[in-house]
């Protein structure tokens, strides 16, 4: 058991591309730490860099309190669960898990102790005479599992494990990965791309945005309180609004009005007759589309008013400038054209600079 | 499959037998020239039906030789040619694999250099370099020895490329889980690269054993003892006596053993060859 420590570290490729931009956290002993951000952020580099697999340019990795920068993948004591599972194609189940023991010379009846025990875990009892390409998907990925758990090592290391399942699986093994880790506390990092697992699994989420950390904390904090647009905009979905407050149409009463710009999670407004709520925010929409999901509805407005050029460009993930995503329970739900207005009470509302770079309230 | 109906599907046949019977027919000849008596095909009186002196020809030729001259048996012959071929096409493939496994997955001073020094010699067969070779090999006293015979054909830059674009389409997170796992460089390439080329080994195996077999230039020029010539160039030497009359018989024998060895290579073969590529993981 260990905790993983990462103090200022850098990757920078031959060609002067800085992959990783310099990146401090810490992950306890027994916590599952979720590494979260787009494709090309660095996330899969960086775990790449814990597991040993690529150099680390400047800064310090520890590992159970010893720095492993110039330590073998093999020597530090890690077990990795890779993408496409790499699994040896022309080895049984049972070899594929007992290979990494045996070049480490354990005997061979502890060997059969562990393969044993983790195939019973994890439903592969049947299984073990089979080559891999004789299993399914979901039996693939446990099998890559097997092979992290025989080893009982002091940190599992989870590259985009699910990514290649079909979606039911994909939530169906979440849950088993989570239930397994909390059994064998041991210390995790996880890679993914999909913010839904990120928050599902997390201990410790790590935001990550071209190489560089976003922000770190418990997944609830930083869905309640993203400290920048780029976080606002990533986790959570559908995806919060982003307005600009130079936007006269939008009056923001007392405090932080100064702000740059807004955000609103689509469940945070409601539609609304009434009056706007002391110091909330009331927007005019027309209803350009609805979503019916079963146990709530979307609907998609444009602003009544749009001035001037949108302040806020659309990144993946985001909306479109001037289209306001209002989220309702149930089915019910307005029709398409009418005029609505939606309303948010203002301990809802998250405030950020213009650049969106940090957080006002 | 195209399945056809009525006239159409017989005209196909017969086009494919006309095919067969024009591959088939001089092996046969051969075979049954094999079995009759000397005189009768030189009388130009042979039977196209076989002969009775199957196991006589067979056994002089084999353990014999042709008669009344200094050349060796056959057996010897065939002896030679499969240690060769054996040499060559094993000896080509270890060679190879090892280049290509050091081209493909290490980072080393002029690695590209290399890579391209094995792929230019593509365009320097024995038969553009044979006198620098011949030369090379008579300086090492290597002439008339399996050595002479065999080193000169093992470099072979066509099996390097064929491993290198193997191993470049190996996965390189299965490099990485050998490394997580606890394997060497050495480990890896025999736990996991090997048993994954074995299919690529078979198919180059059949190619280079053939390709050894019917080597014919090189032995030619780096034997003079008879007891190490090869199958090839032994047939040719019984077919030229200018005084005496050429054994038909024998020389048929020699060339339908000179057939079985690679056809028995490829029957043999061709299992291992197609179970591999169905087990195949793509």
């Amino acid at each position: 058991m260990a905790n993983v420590a990462l103090r200022n570290v850098k990757k920078a490729y031959p060609n002067g591309f800085e992959a990783i931009k310099g990146i401090d956290f810490e992950v306890g002993d027994g916590q599952f730490c979720v590494l979260v951000g787009p494709s090309g952020c660095g996330k899969s580099t960086l775990l790449r860099m814990v597991a040993g697999l690529e150099t680390i340019t400047s800064g310090e990795i520890d590992i159970g309190g010893r720095v492993v920068n110039q330590v073998e993948p093999a020597d530090r004591d890690i077990a990795m669960v890779f993408q496409n599972y790499a699994l040896y194609p022309h080895m049984s189940v049972y070899n594929n898990m007992a290979y990494g023991l045996r070049n480490r010379g354990m005997a061979n009846g502890e060997i059969d102790t562990r393969v044993q025990e983790a195939a019973r875990v994890l439903e592969l009892s049947a299984m073990l005479d089979r080559k891999p390409r004789q299993l399914s998907g979901g039996q693939r990925q446990r099998v890559a599992m097997g092979r992290a758990i025989v080893r009982q090592p002091k940190v599992f290391l989870f590259d985009e494990p699910l990514s290649n399942l079909d979606a039911k699986l994909r939530i169906a093994m979440r849950v088993e990965i989570r239930k397994l880790q909390r059994r064998l506390s041991t210390t995790s990092i996880y890679v993914t791309h999909d913010q839904l697992e990120a928050m599902t699994l997390a201990d410790i989420l790590v935001v990550m945005s071209a190489g560089q950390v976003e922000q770190i904390g418990n997944p609830l904090e930083i869905y309640q309180k993203p400290a920048t647009t780029f976080v606002a905009a990533f986790i959570g979905a559908p995806p919060m609004n982003l307005l600009s407050l130079r936007d006269p149409e939008i009056k923001l009463q007392g405090p932080g009005s100064d702000a740059g710009l807004l955000g609103i999670r689509p469940e945070d407004l409601a539609i609304a007759n009434g009056a706007v709520p002391d110091g909330g925010v009331a927007l005019d929409l027309t209803v350009e589309a609805i979503e019916r999901v079963g146990a709530e509805t979307y609907v998609y407005g444009l602003r009544a008013q749009q001035s001037g050029t949108p302040a806020v460009s659309s990144k993946p993930g985001e909306l479109p400038p001037g289209e306001i995503l209002v989220r309702i329970p149930g089915q019910e739900g307005p029709a398409i054209g009418q005029k609505i207005r939606a309303v948010a009470p203002r301990e809802k509302l998250h405030l950020f600079t213009a650049d969106g770079r940090k957080r006002l309230n | 499959m195209v399945e056809q109906a009525g006239i159409r599907r017989y005209v196909a046949h017969v086009i494919l037998w006309i095919g067969i019977a024009i591959v088939a027919f001089p092996v046969y000849l051969a075979f049954i020239a094999s079995t009759q008596d000397n005189a009768a095909i030189a009388n130009g009186q042979m039977s196209l039906l076989p002969g009775g002196h199957f196991l006589k020809t067979y056994y002089q030729t084999i353990f014999v030789g042709t008669s009344g001259s200094t050349r060796e048996p056959v057996g010897m012959m065939m002896f030679n040619s499969l240690i060769m071929s054996l040499l060559i096409a094993i000896g080509k493939i270890a060679i190879s694999i090892i280049s290509a496994y050091a081209v493909v997955y290490f980072r080393f001073a002029f690695r590209m250099t290399i890579f391209w020094l094995i792929f230019i010699t593509l365009m320097l067969p024995v038969e553009v370099r044979i006198y620098p070779t011949y030369k090379i090999v008579a300086d090492l006293h290597l002439l008339d020895s399996y050595a002479g015979l065999t080193l000169p054909l093992i470099a072979s830059a066509t099996a390097t490329l064929l491993f290198r674009q193997f191993f470049m389409t190996v996965p390189d997170e299965l490099l990485e889980a050998s490394r997580i796992d606890g394997a060497g460089p050495f480990r890896f390439f025999w736990d996991t690269l090997l048993p994954l080329s074995r299919t690529n080994m078979a198919a180059l195996f059949v190619i280079l054993f053939i390709l050894g077999w019917n080597q014919y230039l090189w032995p030619l020029l780096i034997t003079t003892r008879d007891d190490m010539q090869t199958i090839q160039t032994g047939i040719r030497k019984m077919i030229t006596t200018t005084d005496a009359l050429t054994e038909w018989p024998i020389v048929m024998a020699t060339a339908v053993l000179a057939m079985l060895p690679p056809v028995l290579v490829v029957v043999l073969m061709q299992k291992l060859f197609v179970r591999g590529l169905v087990e195949t993981e793509k």
